[in-house]
């Protein structure tokens, strides 16, 4: 009698500690640095690759604008590749597979390299699409009224074609920071990484999966509200046609 | 030093194993897609209602789905439902429940998308021909709302396909997995099997995905207009 009493006590002392909705609140303000310095990670990688794959994007998409005869098969032939194979199956092959032909990288290298080589198609396709909706009659336009054909892509093409891409490139950047979250199989301690590794040493499932979502939400919430703002200001730019 | 590591996957059932592993992958996807689909077309005719109550719980479901990557959700079911409500998932099953929380949602934001996009004199010309509501539907609103979805809707499966491969974070034993086997039972014989078996992997999921998004392109390109 005795002995279950002071179990009770024990185990109401448990639930006390636990907090009224079952949350551990010390674990949580104990472990969340760990998740901020993954987040910093996430963002810092993300922030470069999505960069690159601006970059390669936009280079890819004048290849194919101009037409340039053998450049425009090879980037037709990548965006091929990188739009119909998973950036973990990329990641493997990156880190585990390129080690045996003698190319070795860092994970980070590793991380980088493959998010750019999956974005840098779809910002390619978002980019190309941009610039298949201004007409070529505005090409046309511009030459006759005696701007060079720099100054026709500068202030005729681009600002036009730009403003019809913005959605597709804030919907590219979303994409391409959901999937970081798979650089924990090329060793790095990311956030998904941290919630596994806290769920298996300490068994806290559920603060370690809130906190993860909680950071996501941190992380990416921001980027959609400010993506559909811009969507919304940008619209009236496609007014005048 | 590499042309010997190829041979890997000639020796035994190597091969084989592999694609059945592809194999698991492509099962789970294919019910999600199917699962998505239904319960999809159902959502998506749901948010085109005009109750705020259905408008807002179907919105917070779809920003929460989508915002969040397919991973922290397989790890919130697979982990999570564990330890919340200590009903035990494999790893399929909870695969099959998330992608099919997620194609859904996916499913039911194109689905809408089409829905609206019919303008509203089609249905009045409809009625002005004397259809009947039915008619309507079946021969103006669901031929042109097909024309729309089917492209989009293929695209996403070739999408469900690719994101299926994370499964192999939750201990599915898919291509991926047999893939790592191959190579650790090969460790010794084979050193450079890692590059072959990888290389292979990559263009089973390109072969797999490449005619999906070929056709969605040329059905997209068709029914443009």
């Amino acid at each position: 009698m005795e002995n279950k009493r002071e179990a009770d006590s024990h185990f109401l002392c448990l639930k006390n500690k636990k907090g009224s909705n079952g949350v551990d609140i010390d674990f949580i303000t104990q472990y969340a640095p760990m998740y901020v310095e993954a987040a910093k990670l996430t963002l810092r990688l993300g922030a470069i690759g999505i960069l690159l794959s601006l970059i390669v994007g936009l280079l890819g998409a004048l290849v194919q604008y101009y037409k340039i005869p053998v450049l425009r098969r090879i980037i037709a032939v990548y965006i091929e590749l990188s739009r119909n194979t998973p950036l973990l199956v990329q990641l493997f092959l990156l880190y585990f597979g390129l080690p045996k032909m003698g190319i070795v990288w860092t994970s980070e290298t590793c991380a980088i390299v493959g998010l750019t080589f999956l974005g840098g198609s779809y910002m390619a396709e978002a980019f190309r699409s941009g610039l298949e909706s201004v007409d070529k009659i505005q090409f046309e336009s511009g030459l006759s009224i005696g701007l060079n054909h720099s100054q026709v892509m500068r202030y005729i093409i681009f600002p036009q074609a730009l403003s019809t891409s913005v959605p597709a490139l804030c919907a590219n950047v979303i994409f391409l920071i959901k999937e970081t979250s798979v650089f924990s199989v090329v060793a790095l301690a990311d956030l998904m990484y941290v919630a596994k590794d806290l769920i298996g040493l300490y068994y806290k499932t559920e603060e370690a999966l809130l906190m993860l979502v909680v950071a996501y939400l941190i992380i990416l919430l921001p980027i959609s509200i400010i993506a559909s703002l811009l969507e919304r200001r940008l619209r009236y730019a496609g007014f005048g046609n | 030093m590499q042309d010997l590591g190829i041979r890997v996957l000639f020796m035994g059932n190597n091969f084989m194993r592999l694609l059945g592993g592809l194999w698991v992958t492509i099962q789970l996807s294919l019910i999600s897609i199917l699962l998505s689909v239904i319960f999809g077309i159902l959502l998506g005719i749901v948010m085109t209602l005009k109750n705020p109550v259905t408008k807002c719980i179907t919105r917070i479901y779809l920003e929460f789905i989508r915002i969040m990557p397919q991973l922290v959700l397989l790890f919130l079911v697979y982990f999570g439902a564990t330890k919340a409500f200590g009903i035990n998932l494999s790893g399929e099953t909870s695969a099959v429940i998330v992608f099919t929380l997620w194609g859904t949602a996916e499913m039911g934001d194109l689905v809408r998308g089409a829905l609206i996009s019919i303008p509203k004199h089609q249905y009045e010309s409809g009625a002005a021909l004397g259809m009947e509501n039915a008619q309507i539907y079946r021969y103006i609103i669901i031929p042109q709302t097909l024309r729309r979805l089917i492209p989009l809707s293929i695209n996403l499966a070739t999408r469900m396909i690719k994101t299926t491969s994370l499964i192999v974070m939750i201990g599915v034993v898919e291509v991926l997995k047999v893939g790592q086997q191959i190579i650790e039972a090969n460790r010794y014989t084979v050193p450079d099997s890692a590059l072959w078996i990888y290389v292979t992997i990559f263009f089973l999921y390109f072969l797999v995905c490449w005619p999906f998004s070929v056709l969605a392109g040329k059905l997209e390109k068709k029914w443009k207009n």
